[in-house]
């Protein structure tokens, strides 16, 4: 109600409107006495009054905070006054000690909050905090997903959402949201939390101080359905705030049929790009769809049009597909052929250096978007080949240097080409490395470049880049075949630093060890530890054993104990010698596994196994391991980390080895993004989480959804996998069989050879017109599939 | 083993000598007790001698070089008369890569001592003859190659014998009348007979051979020189400034090596002539048929030049012989020469060869150079191979095998094969999965040094296995042999194959070519099929093709008819590195070969945040260095679900180190 009254004042009041205010109010602070303070109180107009002793300093930190608060928070017609109590004053607001005094935020004379100063730290805290107490009904301050998702039912079909993240309340951030509020706060419901776990917990990848979502549930009609969200990327002040906000107000996508040129929207207006997806009649519905799609992602960014050129009177390339207008006036219209709307988007958020196309066509048969980059490693390192790497942090290494130093310090060498684009992709991955081991390693690092030392290079049998070796105590090098990323390598190197395996002398020693203690600092990169259990006189058994680990360096913690009272440790463990214990850290677990008469091969694949977990998250990492077991995968998707209780489920189902022809797993969508192009792929659009699919890789690429109406658990799963296996699923989607195709057709240079002897007719063999028809054939395909990328 | 073994059986020259004399006591359990055997012979101890001695040693064969000289590299001893070697001696190209260095180095012999480079030996671009000598005689000793001096094969014969290798051993006979018996004979011997056309008067000729070399001799001298090659220009160019004229008599036009990309045609460094003839500096050029002239002596003992066709008129006396200015007063030559000087080139000394052997010459208008196969077998007797200069009909006046820079590749190609053949050790290869394709080939295109030198002549060869998962990499095989790739190699061609090759543009090279006409370079990608200059061109072919299809391949082409080619645009430079303009259309090619994406993908799209546009770029910089990166795969994209197959090489670049190999990691 009080509100009601607070809104007359606030309509008309516009953002631009402000910032005007703001350098055009020049009032102070006024200093009244209590009583003449409680006259000028005006009936619905909000007030704010600090109460203090009329002998106290003239001047406070605290004062001067307030005074530059006046003139804002007179823009949004509040008042702001100092009250000087004297001594005999008998006001309730005048304090008895000089600590005591505070500020108090009225509407009319009725009292609204009171603030101890130490709140209004500065003068964020202090706009912030007003308006906060004045928008109590507009700005809804929650604190657990639940209250989230009871607002965002309550308004689908309703209204939209403005939700914002801060990290406190009062901070410069709040204040903005507070200042949006007292704008938008009618057409919008603005919802606050400055909680960090709400915030992971619908999806937000790495957190910052604060965040702000716009949520489009109006339009949301199906209740099951979730609001879209669109996230400011732009730093959370009252500008950009504005700016979003009249965006995500503009129409999402328009029609238009005049000279992109003439065209004016909002966007142009705030400082943003137009995209002009070109359209003919022929093609227009799935043209629409393609725009909307780059309209939703450029949503905030740009302006999206669909243009459709049937009934444009300018002419635009022939080829031209995507029309560029930057913001500023007089920048020229860019006409672009882009097959792929990645890299639209690429090219609005201005990273991508596309060749445009030139305006003179030419009558080539080749359209020039064959010289567009698509291999995005290439595409980045061509893009960033003038950032210049702190390569000092690592040794250069050359053919006259190479020999002396991997003998005399031990070494880590990357053999590199300048040329290559993974190569180079790799050694910034590498120097990340290099930074973060600074100072930390014994390790030498070092790096060769293999286009000037190729013999070098030859020699050390390294014959592809990139390639990893390590030189260690003159032994022969070990390379390494993980990722090729800082965190595997690492890893290598971090496991690399003890021996493999690592001697263990006495009993304790080895209790330290499968414990995890004894090399705390590796656990995290090794979740198991493997420790071989061998009598002193077991020496073919122990030499195995030593091969395999020194085969696993670099993999997993492995070592070794064979004093004579190794008993005491087989007995504990309940093994016969020699055995290899398995000390899972993770779980706490110590298992044996009795293994006389294995050769080496066959203890590396007992440890490689005993590495594979039972129900794994899966990860790009970790997935071809998995995908070698050549079952078909069973995934639980989650949207952030996994329901216990599902867990248990498929953990009891694993149990009762219903399972045992799949394998169980579950993707975490927020530590593999790549998930939801997978889950766009078997159900078109992302279905609501957690979700449970059969995947067949193997054989067939069926795909079977788990009703997702069902409740996830051991009997409506079983009863689920009964019917998959009786044949009384059907599947959601079949994928095709093998889909690495080539990306775009090449240069037909045969073609054009043929076409330039013409003139001149060679005898053509019958078999070659035929490969040439298959050519075409293919090419024809080719054309096919770029406009399906397209309009996909 | 085998190499020291032998090593010490050969002990110095004399002691062998001694072994020869008495073969009783010769200790060397040879299937006959007959002359001293060796598996390979070579003869000659020239560069390309020395050069095939190099590779035998190192693959510890059984082998001897006989050298007529008491020391290696006698023909650079007196050759070129002037001194000054044609072949760039290129000490500096800005580049460490030893192997791209070659390229541009004509002078070194391969071997794996670095200090064996020729630019050790001279700083001079055009070094010393001298200094050839040196680095030979270098060559030899520091390697410790095997060579017998002073030891002149007279005679080369044929024996038959079921049990020989190749079905007959080879018996050389030394001028001491010794003999050796080999089951392979390596001919290095050069071409060392003076080229002499016969038409009347030739006796009054000197032959460059002889000629002086001290300008002082030519002091205000008419000089008349037959001959257009790189040694009468040479000649010329030493008595230019003392002449009063020099005419040069030459059946054909001549022909510019920078106009032909034929280092054996007239080099620039040569010209001198050219310039001061068009220059109407009294001197010129002339042609006509050698063998249509005669040369009579005057009265004042110069030379006049006439038509052998007058003299066959009659039985005249010398002052009465018809001259051509007597019909046509204006005729060119009517002047009268002090000096007569043939500078015609060399032949092949076929005089040692038995008729057995069957080493002929290609025909009338190749008498130069015996014939051999594009393997340099002969095409008489199996088990000769022709190296060197002398095996330049292969590629006589395209490619660079009548020189080091090129002959010491084939020489290496030569002994390849004979490992293959005698001693079962395939052809040299590495295997790769096909992610490594484009980069295996953008290496080798951008610093091989023997598909550069021998274009058109060696090229490499990619041997897809099945499923194009994964590929073999052949280097530097004479291609003319792809028909017969899988014998001679020991490698197996079945699922198709790329043939890399540089070549320049079709309708580029010739005699009469501008080669500086506006426009000769090709900068679109789209237009690379019509680069003029040197450049790499890829040949793809699903089947390996037949010998039939190789010889009767159209005429200008130097490959058959493929299933693709790509042509990779010629670059002023040659640094075909670049992303967009060399690699980028590459790649295209070879994955619509395949019918396979090749591309490389980061395990995670990169760059899904940013605040503002600044940061934007930076967070996406590093979004990249944080994620791990795999050279291939996990691109999720939209339409592609989990397209990691596994058991393909693909996958296997994903695994964690340690993997063991059978599970399907990449090999360590």
């Amino acid at each position: 109600m009080m509100s009601s009254s607070f809104n007359i004042y606030r309509v008309g009041i516009s953002f631009v409107m402000m910032c005007i205010f703001y350098k055009s109010a020049v009032d102070s602070l006024s200093e009244l006495s209590p009583q003449k303070y409680f006259s000028t109180l005006q009936p619905g107009k909000a007030s704010l009054a600090y109460f203090c002793q009329a002998d106290s300093p003239r001047t406070s930190i605290f004062l001067e905070e307030l005074n530059e608060a006046v003139k804002p928070l007179q823009d949004f017609g509040i008042s702001v006054a100092k009250v000087n109590c004297v001594k005999e004053e008998t006001s309730r607001y005048c304090g008895k000690e000089k600590d005591l005094m505070k500020v108090y935020l009225f509407r009319g004379n009725i009292l609204l909050r009171e603030f101890p100063t130490d709140t209004l730290f500065d003068v964020n805290a202090i706009i912030a905090h007003v308006l906060f107490a004045l928008l109590f009904n507009e700005v809804k301050y929650i604190t657990t997903l639940e209250d989230l998702q009871n607002i965002e039912n309550s308004l689908k079909g309703k209204a939209n959402i403005a939700f914002s993240y801060v990290r406190a309340i009062g901070t410069p951030e709040h204040r903005a949201v507070m200042e949006a509020a007292f704008v938008y706060g009618t057409t919008y419901q603005f919802v606050l939390t400055t909680e960090i776990a709400l915030l992971e917990s619908i999806g937000t990848e790495a957190i910052e101080n604060a965040h702000f979502y716009f949520f489009h549930c109006k339009q949301v009609l199906d209740l099951t359905q979730q609001c879209r969200r669109t996230l400011m990327e732009q730093p959370l002040a009252t500008l950009n705030i504005h700016r979003f906000i009249k965006t995500m107000e503009a129409p999402l996508l328009t029609e238009v049929a005049e000279d992109p040129q003439q065209v004016s929207t909002v966007h142009l207006q705030l400082g943003l790009p137009l995209v002009f997806i070109v359209s003919q009649q022929a093609t227009h519905e799935a043209d629409r769809r393609t725009a909307e799609w780059v309209a939703w992602r450029l949503l905030g960014k740009a302006g999206v049009l669909l243009l459709l050129r049937d009934s444009l009177e300018v002419d635009i390339p022939q080829h031209a597909n995507v029309v560029f207008r930057r913001a500023e006036e007089g920048a020229p219209v860019e006409f672009l052929v882009l097959h792929d709307t990645e890299l639209i988007i690429s090219r609005v958020e201005g990273n991508t250096h596309i060749e445009e196309m030139q305006e003179d066509e030419d009558e080539d048969m080749q359209s020039p978007d064959m010289d567009i980059q698509d291999d995005e490693v290439a595409e980045t390192v061509y893009r960033h080949r003038k950032t210049q790497l702190p390569l000092e942090l690592t040794v250069e290494l050359t053919e006259e240097t190479f020999n002396a130093t991997v003998v005399a310090s031990d070494s880590i060498v990357l053999f590199y080409a300048g040329w290559q684009a993974v190569s180079m992709a790799f050694l910034q991955s590498y120097i990340d490395l290099a930074i973060k081991l600074k100072g930390t390693s014994t390790l030498l690092l070092t790096r060769v470049n293999c286009a000037d030392w190729s013999d070098l290079c030859t020699k050390q049998n390294v014959t592809e880049f990139p390639v990893v070796k390590m030189y260690k105590e003159g032994k022969h090098p070990v390379s390494y075949a993980g990722m090729l990323g800082t965190e595997d390598l690492l890893k290598f190197i971090l496991l690399n630093r003890i021996s493999c395996p690592v001697n263990i002398t006495s009993v304790q020693e080895a209790e330290e060890y499968l414990s995890g203690e004894l090399y705390k600092d590796l656990v995290p990169y090794s979740s198991v530890s493997v420790l071989g259990l061998f009598s002193p006189n077991m020496t073919i058994a122990k030499e195995d054993f030593t091969k395999a680990g020194n085969y696993l360096r670099g993999f997993v913690i492995t070592g070794i104990y064979s004093e004579e009272d190794v008993l005491i440790l087989s007995n504990k463990y309940g093994a016969t010698l020699p055995a290899l214990l398995l000390a899972r850290h993770k779980e706490g677990k110590v298992e044996s596994i009795p293994f006389a008469n294995s050769r080496v091969q066959d203890i590396v694949q007992i440890v490689t196994n005993a590495l594979l977990e039972t129900f794994p998250e899966i990860t790009v990492e970790n997935l071809p391991v998995y995908l070698r077991l050549q079952k078909p995968l069973l995934i639980l998707f989650s949207d952030g980390s996994i329901n216990p209780q599902y867990t248990k489920a498929i953990l009891t189902l694993v149990k009762e080895k219903h399972l045992d022809s799949l394998t169980p797993c579950w993707l975490n969508l927020k530590n593999t993004p790549a998930g939801r192009g997978i889950l766009q792929t078997y159900f078109n659009a992302l279905p609501p989480l957690p979700l449970i699919v059969v995947v067949n890789l193997h054989s067939g690429g069926q795909v079977f959804a788990f009703p997702s109406e069902q409740a996830i658990t051991e009997q409506n799963l079983l009863l689920w996998l009964k019917k998959l296996e009786a044949g009384l699923e059907s599947p959601i989607t079949i994928l095709p069989a093998q889909e690495w195709k080539p990306p775009l057709p090449a240069y037909d240079f045969l073609s054009m050879m043929d076409a330039a002897a013409s003139q001149h007719p060679t005898r053509k063999e019958p078999e070659c017109t035929k490969e040439t028809n298959m050519q075409k054939n293919d090419k024809q395909q080719h054309e096919d599939k770029r406009s399906l990328l397209l309009f996909f | 083993m085998s190499l020291l073994a032998a090593a010490g059986l050969w002990g110095p020259p004399g002691l062998l000598l001694t072994f020869a004399l008495h073969p009783a006591l010769c200790l060397r359990p040879a299937p006959t007790s007959g002359p001293p055997h060796r598996d390979y012979c070579v003869l000659g101890a020239g560069p390309a001698g020395l050069q095939m001695a190099y590779f035998l040693q190192r693959a510890g064969r059984d082998y001897a070089v006989f050298e007529r000289a008491p020391r290696p590299g006698s023909f650079f001893t007196r050759y070129p008369r002037h001194r000054k070697l044609i072949s760039i001696n290129k000490r500096h190209t800005g580049k460490a890569n030893a192997e791209f260095n070659l390229r541009h180095d004509w002078n070194s012999l391969l071997s794996h001592d670095p200090r064996l480079l020729f630019r050790h030996y001279s700083s001079a671009y055009f070094p010393d003859a001298g200094d050839m000598v040196r680095y030979l005689d270098d060559f030899a000793d520091r390697l410790g190659l095997h060579v017998l001096y002073n030891t002149t094969i007279a005679h080369v014969t044929l024996n038959k014998d079921r049990q020989a290798w190749n079905g007959h051993y080879f018996l050389l006979t030394d001028q001491m009348g010794h003999a050796h018996r080999c089951s392979v004979l390596l001919v290095a011997t050069g071409l060392s007979v003076p080229n002499q056309v016969d038409f009347p008067g030739s006796e009054y000729t000197e032959g460059y051979e002889s000629v002086s070399v001290d300008p002082k001799d030519f002091e205000g001298q008419n000089v008349l020189i037959l001959g257009r090659g790189n040694s009468a220009f040479e000649t010329a160019e030493n008595i230019l400034g003392v002449t009063n004229f020099i005419h040069m008599l030459s059946r054909s036009r001549v022909r510019l090596s920078w106009a032909t990309h034929y280092v054996g045609d007239l080099r620039a460094i040569n010209n001198g002539l050219l310039d001061t003839y068009q220059l109407k500096s009294l001197d010129g050029l002339l042609e006509s048929d050698l063998t249509d002239l005669a040369i009579v002596k005057d009265r004042e003992g110069k030379f006049r030049v006439t038509l052998k066709f007058f003299l066959e008129e009659g039985n005249q006396s010398t002052d009465a012989i018809t001259l051509p200015q007597d019909d046509n007063d204006n005729f060119a030559m009517r002047v009268a020469y002090d000096r007569v000087i043939r500078c015609l080139g060399w032949n092949f000394d076929f005089s040692i060869f038995d008729k057995s052997l069957r080493l002929s010459s290609g025909g009338e208008f190749s008498k130069k150079y015996p014939l051999v196969k594009a393997s340099y077998e002969s095409k008489g007797s199996r088990g000769l191979f022709v190296l060197g200069t002398a095996s330049h009909s292969v590629d006589y006046r395209k490619s660079a095998g009548g020189f080091i820079h090129g002959f010491r590749y084939t020489a290496r190609a030569v002994h390849r094969l004979l490992e293959h053949r005698h001693h079962g050790v395939a052809w040299p290869s590495t295997e790769h999965p096909v992610s490594q394709l484009t980069s295996s080939i953008v290496r080798r295109i951008n610093e091989a040094s023997g598909l550069y030198q021998m274009f058109g002549v060696l090229a490499d060869v990619v041997l897809l296995k099945e499923n194009a998962t994964a590929f073999e990499y052949l280097e530097e095989l004479p291609v003319q042999m792809l028909a017969q790739l899988e014998t001679i190699t020991g490698r197996r061609a079945r699922h198709g194959l790329f043939v890399i090759n540089m070549e320049y543009g079709r309708n580029f090279s010739g005699p009469d070519k501008d080669v500086f006409f506006h426009d000769r370079s090709v900068g679109h990608t789209e237009d690379a099929w019509q680069s003029n200059f040197l450049h790499p061109v890829i040949y793809y072919y699903r089947h390996l093709p037949t010998e039939q299809e190789v010889r009767f391949r159209p005429a200008d082409w130097a490959l058959p008819r493929p299933t693709a080619i790509h042509h990779i645009v010629e670059d002023f430079l040659t640094d075909w590195t670049a992303p967009v303009g060399h690699i980028l259309p590459l790649r295209r090619f070879l994955e619509n070969c395949l019918d396979t994406d090749l591309r490389s993908f980061y395990a995670e799209p990169a760059g899904k945040k940013g605040n503002s546009p600044e940061a934007g770029c930076q967070e996406k910089h590093k979004a990249i260095a944080g994620h791990g990166l795999s050279p291939i795969i996990s691109s999720l994209e939209p339409g592609v679900l989990l397209p990691v197959c596994p058991n393909t090489p693909e996958a296997a670049s994903l695994l964690p180190a340690g993997v063991p190999e059978n599970a399907g990691a990449r090999g360590n």
